[in-house]
């Protein structure tokens, strides 16, 4: 067996394509295991983590990309190198006679189709100049990039609130203007609630919800996690609400946030009392997004449902802990505000004891990798490894569809839910997706069902129910 | 008040960097996504770059000096004498190409150009007496730039030798350069024999005075319309400069007939000099853009390139927003073709200050525009056309004047913003000859060759501390 960890120096490709990149290592003859990956801590950790002998690697930082292989011959690292080319070589110039190169900045880009708008996913570091130029030239921005300091936040979102541009972000998952969905965003009906949210999930949630009760979403602007915070004063929260309360399509305005400032929270709340329009204000913290949709659906005069649920047939499970592997962080925090009651003290970080409810989603565990919502790996060994952790009794974990999202999550997790099942522990996923949603929202509930789990699309019930369970279990 | 109406009343034209799958889920939706090419920037700028986007000071003062650059109408009004138009220029001061250099540090062809034009102004015996003099500090040197010229290659300028004057018509600025000798045996490739002294003083007692007679005759000559005419006809306005010398014989043609206070023989003998040099408009066309790069000059907060030039030890560039400030890195070795038996063995590092035409969107930024000479300088048609298209990445601005037939009349890239290229890592693209790197050599090649990336992020840092 060959193992070998190859450092090519000042390499960058981006965390989706390296993944994808990995992937295609994986599926080689004769390779029996290959991360691609930029070297950061993180990515370092998981190389030594399989298996890889790490004291050669050594000077190398998050600029450098880190080939690391185990291989039955050198044919199949040979085989391996050639698939790493091919997944790594540049998609094909649009032809045109001329071949003209890709443009490489924002600004250029947009020269090209007149954008109006610029979706930034650069790593946090390097996203305050793309988004700058972007709203130099007139452009609304999204940064789903996360980790950009918050004073460059406020820089941006000051320059946009004068010059009349919305700046989305930064750590902005999921806006929809119009139906169509940026970043990650769920397929939704057309309808006439609009959203402005400061978690994506949150908005995602909701859209969820809202659609499995029927109703359809006009807009739904994000403004980024930190929006509400005090230093940024929710500015283009602010800036979205005015707009949507102008806007002749919007009958119905929801604000969604993850737990605010409170100062903040009361100007926002100030602000939503003036509006024309109806507002339904959903702080996490305080409410659940199932409430929140509850009250939308009260202004509008229709029944609060039952939300769809596929329910594991009955079997024991083992005494435990609950284990929350999220890669939501408003999912998670809104499982923990309706599980608390229940649980007691629950920890969110993976040295806690006890009932955990983790976020890997957030920086701690993206460093060099994609987002858990396309890229499952972080979490797939962390349930796999729950089903060996004799303290765990009930796993509880997000699956998010929906553009954007990993094509087809069910199936990379089905087979090791049914191991952790199998092993005696209960695992209960909240949902959280539209029918419409490219991966099937049904089909992936089945699959899951299927393979032991239950399966809700209230992301507030599946945390009561895996609740219920841990509680029920140890006390019976 | 609703500035987002628009935002929110149709559907967005999305443009991305970063993650493909972002893109990819925007079309799956069905709108068409344009996507940036994204890389880190050059690693140590993101302080600098953050500083330079964190408002529009930048963004401002590029327009105002790119504006400058552009408005500039540079025409050929005179050819003096370089001692009568150059201040402070004694008989012992030596102009030369790019940034500041000292006789220890200068190259093989620099050193040939300084004994060449010792020997020729009569300051010394022979070439070692030329070189023990220049050693021992008896000559000034001094870069052209700092003087409102350029010349190319060693671009060794002194008190004798015939200047070109070229002034704005709109009577703004002047700028000046030395008179182009032909290829070959020639001082600003290095060489100083017998046949180079010769041509030098033929150029100052007759070819000189001939054209300042014509100019005086005729009147100015509007050079950007050749230039703009000459890139429709296959020149670059670096290596080649076939049509816009042939362009120039024609404006000229009519005075030297008429008699330009000359001899017949000396008309003619002026005539033949200019057929016979393709390159002799070169000086003219980078004269032309010194008066834009000097015009587009010392606008606080610029990174618009006002001068790339190099000495055959060092590529140095100057931006706009900081001054007289040079940012220096080793010239680069020239990637070329070679005449006869040379070899790169035999060349020189990068010198000269005809990367004043890159400066201004001529040379290697309109190499488009010149598929005659890809094969010259080592490439292909199509290649040509990529490289002329990968410049707009880094440029402010499409020429409103220069225009590349291929590219349906699309204006050459101009304006050489050093933000985008340490953005983006694109370099400059330069067509340039090549010297040989032992004194008095001569001309051995010609090619491409890349602006350092170094100079730019100098440039960048300083521009970035003087905002702050």
């Amino acid at each position: 067996m060959i193992s070998r960890v190859e450092i090519h120096p000042g390499r960058y490709h981006d965390s989706v394509r390296l993944m994808q990149a990995s992937k295609a290592l994986q599926g080689v003859e004769g390779v029996t295991d290959a991360l691609v990956a930029m070297a950061t801590e993180l990515n370092l950790s998981l190389l030594a983590d399989m298996g890889f002998d790490m004291d050669t690697v050594t000077g190398v930082g998050p600029n450098d990309l880190l080939l690391a292989i185990h291989a039955e011959s050198e044919e199949a690292v040979a085989a391996a190198h050639r698939a790493l080319e091919e997944a790594l070589t540049p998609r094909v110039a649009r032809s045109g006679g001329l071949d003209a190169p890709d443009a490489k900045t924002i600004g250029t880009a947009a020269k090209i189709n007149g954008a109006d708008v610029a979706l930034l996913s650069v790593p946090g570091e390097h996203a305050f100049v793309e988004a700058m130029e972007a709203l130099q030239d007139g452009m609304h921005v999204m940064i789903f990039s996360d980790n950009v300091p918050i004073s460059q936040e406020i820089t941006l979102k000051k320059y946009g609130l004068e010059h009349g541009l919305l700046v989305m972000g930064p750590d902005c998952g999921t806006t929809i203007v119009g139906g169509l969905g940026l970043g990650f965003a769920n397929a939704v009906q057309p309808g006439s609630v609009s959203m402005v949210g400061a978690s994506g999930t949150g908005i995602q949630e909701m859209c969820a919800l809202l659609d499995d009760a029927g109703v359809g979403v006009r807009h739904a602007l994000g403004t980024g996690s930190h929006d509400l915070s005090e230093e940024v004063g929710a500015s283009s929260t602010l800036q979205a609400l005015e707009a949507l309360d102008a806007d002749p399509g919007t009958e119905l305005i929801v604000i969604i946030s993850k737990p605010p400032a409170a100062p903040v929270a009361e100007k926002v709340r100030r602000v939503a009392a003036e509006c024309a329009t109806p507002v339904v204000i959903t702080f996490m913290g305080e409410t659940t997004l199932e409430e929140g949709a509850g009250e939308v659906l009260d202004a509008l005069g229709l029944p609060r449902p039952l939300y769809g649920s596929w329910e594991a047939a009955d079997r024991d499970h083992r005494p435990g802990s609950v284990r929350g592997l999220f890669s939501g962080g408003t999912l998670r925090s809104e499982a923990r505000h309706v599980a608390a009651p229940l649980l007691g003290e629950i920890g969110t970080r993976e040295e806690d004891n006890g009932h955990t409810f983790i976020d890997y989603g957030d920086d701690e565990y993206t460093q060099g990798r994609a987002h858990p919502m396309i890229d499952q790996t972080v979490r797939v060994e962390r349930l796999a490894a729950a089903g060996q952790d004799e303290s765990v009794g009930v796993v509880l974990m997000d699956v998010v569809l929906g553009y954007g999202a990993n094509a087809n999550p069910a199936a990379e997790l089905a087979p090791i839910v049914e191991r952790v099942v199998g092993a005696g522990v209960a695992v209960v996923v909240s949902l959280c997706g539209t029918r419409g949603d490219p991966q099937g929202r049904d089909a992936q509930a089945r699959m899951l069902n299927e393979a032991g789990a239950s399966v809700y699309l209230s992301n507030a019930v599946a945390a009561i129910e895996a609740a219920r369970l841990a509680t029920t279990r140890t006390s019976s | 008040m609703s500035d987002l109406k628009q935002l929110l009343d149709t559907e967005p034209v999305v443009v991305t960097a970063g993650t493909d799958m972002l893109a990819t889920s925007i079309e799956e939706q069905g709108p068409a996504v344009e996507r940036a090419d994204w890389r880190p920037p050059h690693e140590g700028t993101e302080p600098a770059l953050n500083v330079l986007f964190s408002d529009d000071r930048m963004r401002d003062a590029n327009e105002i000096a790119i504006g400058r650059m552009l408005a500039v109408r540079p025409q050929l009004v005179d050819v003096k004498v370089a001692r009568d138009v150059f201040g402070g220029m004694t008989d012992r001061t030596f102009l030369h190409a790019g940034p500041p250099l000292e006789w220890e540090r200068a190259s093989g062809p620099m050193r040939g150009a300084i004994i060449g034009a010792m020997l020729y102004e009569g300051l010394a015996d022979d070439p070692d007496d030329a070189a023990t003099k220049a050693a021992r500090g008896d000559i000034e040197l001094s870069p052209c730039h700092h003087h409102g010229a350029v010349g190319p290659m060693a671009g060794v300028t002194s008190p004798s030798m015939p200047v070109a004057m070229v002034t704005d018509a709109a009577g703004n600025g002047v700028a000046y350069s030395t008179l182009n000798e032909g290829l070959g045996k020639v001082l600003r490739y290095g060489a100083y024999g017998p046949e180079a002294i010769d041509r030098l003083h033929w150029m100052d007692e007759v070819l000189g005075p001939v054209l300042s007679a014509v100019l005086e005759n005729r009147g100015p000559i509007d050079l950007q319309s050749l230039i703009a005419q000459a890139l429709q006809m296959g020149d670059d306005g670096h290596n080649r400069n076939r049509a816009v010398t042939s362009l120039f014989l024609r404006e000229i043609a009519g005075s030297l007939i008429d008699g330009a206070d000359a001899p017949l023989d000396q008309r003619r003998a002026v005539f033949d000099f200019i057929d016979g040099n393709d390159h002799f408009m070169l000086n003219l066309v980078m004269a032309s853009g010194k008066l834009g790069s000097d015009a587009a000059a010392g606008v606080p907060a610029s990174s618009l390139v006002t001068v790339m030039a190099r000495n055959g030890t060092d590529f140095g560039i100057r931006l706009s927003g900081t001054g007289d400030e040079w940012f220096i890195a080793p010239a680069p070795p020239v990637d070329g073709l070679y005449l006869g038996s040379f070899t790169e063995e035999d060349a020189s590092p990068d010198i000269g200050d005809s990367t004043i035409t890159e400066t201004v969107g001529l040379g290697g930024l309109a190499m488009a525009a010149a598929p005659a000479i890809v094969g010259f300088v080592g490439g292909t048609a199509a290649g040509a056309v990529r490289r002329t298209l990968a410049m707009y990445e880094i440029t402010m601005a499409e020429h409103p004047m220069y225009q590349i037939p291929m590219l349906e009349f699309r204006g050459t890239p101009v304006g050489i913003d050093a933000a985008r290229v340490v953005r983006t890592e694109v370099l400059p693209q330069i067509n340039t000859g090549v010297a040989g790197k032992v004194p008095g050599t001569g001309m051995v090649g010609a090619g491409l060759v890349e602006a350092p990336i170094e100079c730019f992020v100098q440039g960048i840092n300083a521009l970035a501390a003087t905002l702050q």
